[in-house]
C-alpha cells in the first residue's frame, strides 16, 4: 500500500523530517504518536502533497505509484485521505454540495461515471446517520459554526463517502469528549477492511482503546524512533517519552 | 456542486479562452464614423423616428457637447476618441425591424446558437421572452403575441417610438434626465436599439423577459436604452445578458436603463455582464459605462437589482433606486469580478425619499491577477422620509496578492429616525481552504469557482434560475489561471 523511504521534508527553509521510513501493508492499521512539534503534522501534508512542504529526499510510494510526481487532488483520487487536525471553514458552501463535487471530481479522476443526485443523497444520508449526525448538518456551510466535536464528526462523514484506500487522521481525537470519541472511532472501525490502510495520528492511548491498531510507532525529532504493538502506546502512556529515552530534541 | 463540474467542462471547452470571442460575418450598413448632428438624423431616419424624438435627441447632443468626461471613478483608461467610432451598424438583413424567428438570418440564429442561445429553444422550452440586440438594432423578439393577449408590452425601443409614442413621451428620459452624466447625455443623442416592456395594471408577468445583447462589429459602439414600467401592482422579472466579440482595440457601450414602478408593483432586473473583459495582458476589451435607475414611485412598490459583473475592461455602473413612493423598497445584489487587469467601480445609490422606505445592499467583489475592484455606494436619507431603513453588506474577496478591493461608502442622513446599518469585510482565499478542496479531490480551479461561489451565494440565490446557472459557470471561467 504505502512505501515511504527515508523522507527528508523541509518547511520554510527548516528541515522537519530527517529520513523518516515507514511501510503500511493492505489491511493494517498503524498510530503514530510523539510530542508536539515532531512533525507528525508534517508527514500528513506531506502525504497529500500540500504545497510548502518540500520533499527533498527519500521517496514516496503508493501501490507502486511515486505519489511525489501528483497533485494533491490526484492523490486524492487515488485513494488518500487526509481527516485535518484543523478542519477548514468554507462559508456559502453546503457540506452536500462540496461532497458531491469531491466525489465527482474523485471518480472523473478514476474514469468512472459521476453519481446520479439521487444516488448520492442516499449514500450521503446514510453514511450522516451511520455517524449520528443531524441530516440538517448536510445543509450548513462547510465547518463554518461548528464545534469542534462536529468538525471532526463530519470529516468522519467526508471519510465515510469519498471511501478512501488510506486514511490519514492527524490528531482527529484531540479535544473530544468519551461520545464524540466514540462516534469517530465508529468511523475508522466502519472503514477498516483487509483493503484499506489506516494511519492515525494521535496523542493519547484512549482512541486506541477503541481502535486497535497493529502497529504503533513514536515520531520525535523528525524520524521514527521506536515502532511495537499496542502494548507500546500503553508503556508510553505509563513512562512518558522521556521514561522511553525520547527527548524533543533528539538527532 | 453540478456548477463546478459544469465550469470546468467549459473551462475545458474553451481552453481558457474568453467563449464568446468570435465575430459574426455578416453584411452591414453603418453610419459615417464619428459623431455629428448628421450621424444623429441618420439615426433617427434609419429608425422613421417621429419628430419630437430626432428633436430630443440633438438637444441632448448639444448638451454633452459641454460636458465633461468624469474622472471621479477609480479606473484608469486612455482618453476616448468619441470620434474614432461607429454609432450605427446593423446587419442589413435586419433592415425593416424585429421579425418573428422564421425570418430572422440564419447566420444571426447561428450566431446565437454558438453564444448558446438557441433562441427556437428558449421560445419552445424555457418558456423566456427573448429580445435580441445586436450591435445597434434589435433584431427578433420571441412570444410577443402571447405576451401581448396579457396587455403586456414587449418590443424594441425603435418600435416603441412608433407604436406607443405616448408612454415614450412620458417616461423615456424621466429616470435619468439627458443631463445625468456624460453618459447618459451621450446616450441619449445616440442611442440605437434595446428593450422597451410596459406591464398593465395588476398583471404578473407570465414568464421571464429578456434581452441578449451583442456588440459584433468593430469600433462601433453599442449605447442602448431600456425602459421598463410596471403598471399599479403589476410584476416582472427581467433578464439582461452581454457578450462581444475578442479585439484588440477597447470598444465603448454605454447603455442607459430607467425602471419605474407604480404603487404596489415590483420590477426584479437582473444582469449577466460578460463582455469582452481584454486578454491577460489587459490588451482590448469592452468599456462599460452604463447608467441603470429606477423610481419606485408608487406606494409599495419594489425595484431589485441583481448583478453578476464578469466582463469588461472598465466597468462604471451603479444601479440605483429612488424610493419615493411611501413603504417602497431598493434592493441592489451584486457580485463584481475582476480579473487579469480589468477594473470596476460598480455600486448603488439608495434615495430615500418617501416614508417607510427600505433598502438593502448586499455586494460582492472578488479581485483576481492585477486588477482593482471598487464598491462606491451612496444612501441617502432625505428630510422626509421618516423611518427610513438601510442595510449595507460589502464584502471583498482577494484572490493572490497584485490586486485591489476598495471600499467607498457614502452615508447622508437628513431625518433622524434613519437607521442605516453598514458592515464591510475584506478576506482572501486560503491556501488552507485550498489544501482542503484539493485533499478532497477538487482541481485548483474548481476549488477556486467552488469557494467563490460560496462567496457570492447571498446574491447568486436572487438570481432566476435560468441564469443563476450560467454565472456559477462564468464565475469559475473568469477566475481561470488566477491561482498556481
Ligand atoms: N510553515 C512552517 N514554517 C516553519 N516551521 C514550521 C511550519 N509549519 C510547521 N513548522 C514547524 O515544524 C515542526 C513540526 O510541526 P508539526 O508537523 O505541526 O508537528 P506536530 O504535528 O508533530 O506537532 C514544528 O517545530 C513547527 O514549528
Ligand atoms: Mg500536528
Amino acid at each position: 500500500m504505502l512505501e515511504i523511504k527515508n523522507l527528508h521534508v523541509t518547511v520554510g527553509g527548516k528541515e522537519i523530517l530527517k529520513g523518516l521510513n515507514l511501510t503500511i501493508n493492505d489491511g493494517e492499521v498503524h498510530a503514530i504518536m510523539g510530542p508536539n512539534g515532531a512533525g507528525k503534522s508534517t508527514l500528513s501534508y506531506a502525504l497529500c502533497g500540500k504545497d510548502g512542504y518540500e520533499v527533498t529526499q527519500g521517496s514516496i510510494t503508493y501501490n507502486g505509484k511515486n505519489l511525489m510526481d501528483m497533485d494533491p487532488n490526484e492523490r486524492a483520487g487515488e485513494g488518500l485521505f487526509l481527516g485535518f487536525q484543523y478542519p477548514v471553514e468554507i462559508p456559502g458552501v453546503s457540506n452536500m454540495n462540496f461532497l458531491r463535487s469531491a466525489l465527482n471530481s474523485q471518480r472523473r479522476y478514476r474514469g468512472e461515471d459521476e453519481i446520479a443526485a439521487v444516488d448520492f443523497l442516499k449514500l450521503i444520508r446514510a453514511k450522516a446517520a451511520e455517524l449520528d449526525m443531524d441530516p440538517e448538518m448536510l445543509k450548513r456551510p462547510v465547518n463554518v459554526g461548528f464545534s469542534g466535536g462536529e468538525k471532526k464528526r463530519n470529516e468522519m462523514v467526508q471519510m465515510a463517502v469519498l471511501d478512501p484506500s488510506l486514511a490519514v487522521l492527524d490528531e482527529t481525537d484531540s479535544g473530544l469528549d468519551i461520545d464524540a470519541l466514540k462516534i469517530v472511532a465508529t468511523g475508522i472501525n466502519r472503514l477498516r477492511s483487509p483493503d484499506k490502510s489506516i494511519l492515525m495520528i494521535t496523542h493519547y492511548q484512549r482512541l486506541l482503546d477503541y481502535v486497535v491498531p497493529d502497529y504503533v510507532h513514536i515520531l520525535a525529532a523528525g524520524q521514527i524512533v521506536k515502532t511495537g504493538g499496542k502494548e507500546l502506546a500503553l508503556e508510553l502512556e505509563e513512562k512518558g517519552y522521556m521514561g522511553l529515552g525520547i527527548t524533543e530534541s533528539a538527532a | 456542486m453540478v456548477a463546478t463540474q459544469e465550469a470546468k467542462q467549459t473551462v475545458q471547452d474553451v481552453t481558457g479562452e474568453y467563449k464568446y470571442g468570435f465575430v459574426t460575418d455578416i453584411e452591414t450598413e453603418k453610419a459615417p464614423k464619428g459623431l455629428s448632428e448628421d450621424v444623429i438624423r441618420f439615426i433617427s431616419a434609419k429608425k422613421d423616428e417621429p419628430e419630437w424624438l430626432l428633436a430630443w435627441r440633438l438637444k441632448a447632443y448639444q448638451k454633452w457637447l459641454t460636458m465633461e468626461e468624469p474622472t471621479w471613478a477609480m479606473v484608469d483608461y486612455p482618453k476616448i476618441d468619441f470620434q474614432d467610432i461607429y454609432y450605427y451598424s446593423a446587419p442589413k438583413s435586419a433592415e425593416d425591424g424585429p421579425k418573428s424567428l422564421d425570418e430572422v438570418d440564419p447566420e444571426l440564429l447561428r450566431t446565437y446558437e454558438k453564444l448558446g442561445i438557441s433562441l427556437k429553444e428558449q421560445e419552445v422550452l424555457a418558456g423566456v421572452a427573448v429580445d435580441i440586440v445586436f450591435d445597434s438594432v434589435s433584431v427578433a423578439t420571441t412570444f410577443r403575441k402571447k405576451l401581448k393577449e396579457a396587455g403586456i408590452i414587449f418590443c424594441s425601443i425603435s418600435e416603441a417610438a412608433h407604436d406607443y409614442p405616448e408612454l415614450m413621451k412620458k417616461y423615456l428620459g424621466s429616470v435619468v434626465p439627458v443631463a445625468d452624466n456624460y453618459y447618459s447625455a451621450l446616450n441619449s443623442a445616440v442611442f440605437t436599439d434595446g428593450t422597451f416592456v410596459y406591464i398593465p395594471k395588476g398583471v404578473r408577468c407570465p414568464m421571464e423577459l429578456s434581452t441578449y445583447f451583442r456588440i459584433n462589429e468593430a469600433n462601433t459602439g453599442q449605447f442602448e436604452r431600456t425602459i421598463i414600467i410596471a403598471d399599479e401592482g403589476s410584476y416582472v422579472s427581467y433578464l439582461e445578458g452581454c457578450t462581444a466579440p475578442q479585439r484588440d482595440e477597447n470598444q465603448l457601450h454605454a447603455a442607459v436603463v430607467e425602471l419605474i414602478t407604480h404603487d404596489d408593483a415590483e420590477i426584479k432586473y437582473s444582469t449577466v455582464q460578460n463582455w469582452y473583459p481584454g486578454d491577460k495582458d489587459g490588451k482590448g476589451g469592452i468599456y462599460n459605462f452604463v447608467t441603470k435607475r429606477g423610481a419606485c414611485r408608487g406606494k409599495n412598490s419594489k425595484i431589485s437589482w441583481t448583478q453578476v459583473e464578469t466582463g469588461s475592461a472598465i466597468t462604471w455602473k451603479y444601479p440605483s433606486c429612488l424610493l419615493i413612493g411611501d413603504g417602497s423598497v431598493g434592493e441592489f445584489y451584486s457580485v463584481a469580478i475582476t480579473n487579469n487587469y480589468q477594473q470596476a467601480d460598480t455600486g448603488t445609490k439608495m434615495i430615500h425619499i418617501g416614508k417607510n422606505t427600505s433598502s438593502t445592499i448586499i455586494s460582492k467583489g472578488i479581485s483576481a491577477g492585477k486588477s482593482e475592484a471598487t464598491y462606491r455606494g451612496l444612501v441617502r436619507v432625505m428630510a422626509g422620509a421618516e423611518n427610513a431603513r438601510n442595510f449595507t453588506q460589502c464584502d471583498s474577496l482577494l484572490i493572490g496578492d497584485k490586486c485591489g478591493a476598495h471600499t467607498v461608502p457614502y452615508i447622508e442622513i437628513k431625518n433622524p429616525t434613519a437607521q442605516v446599518e453598514h458592515e464591510a469585510t475584506t478576506s482572501k482565499i486560503s491556501d488552507e481552504q485550498l489544501f482542503y478542496c484539493q485533499q478532497r479531490g477538487l482541481e485548483t480551479e474548481d476549488s477556486v469557482a467552488l469557494i467563490v461561489n460560496g462567496f457570492c451565494k447571498d446574491v447568486m440565490k436572487n438570481l432566476p434560475m435560468e441564469f443563476a446557472v450560467e454565472a456559477q459557470k462564468l464565475l469559475g471561467i473568469s477566475l481561470e489561471g488566477s491561482v498556481g
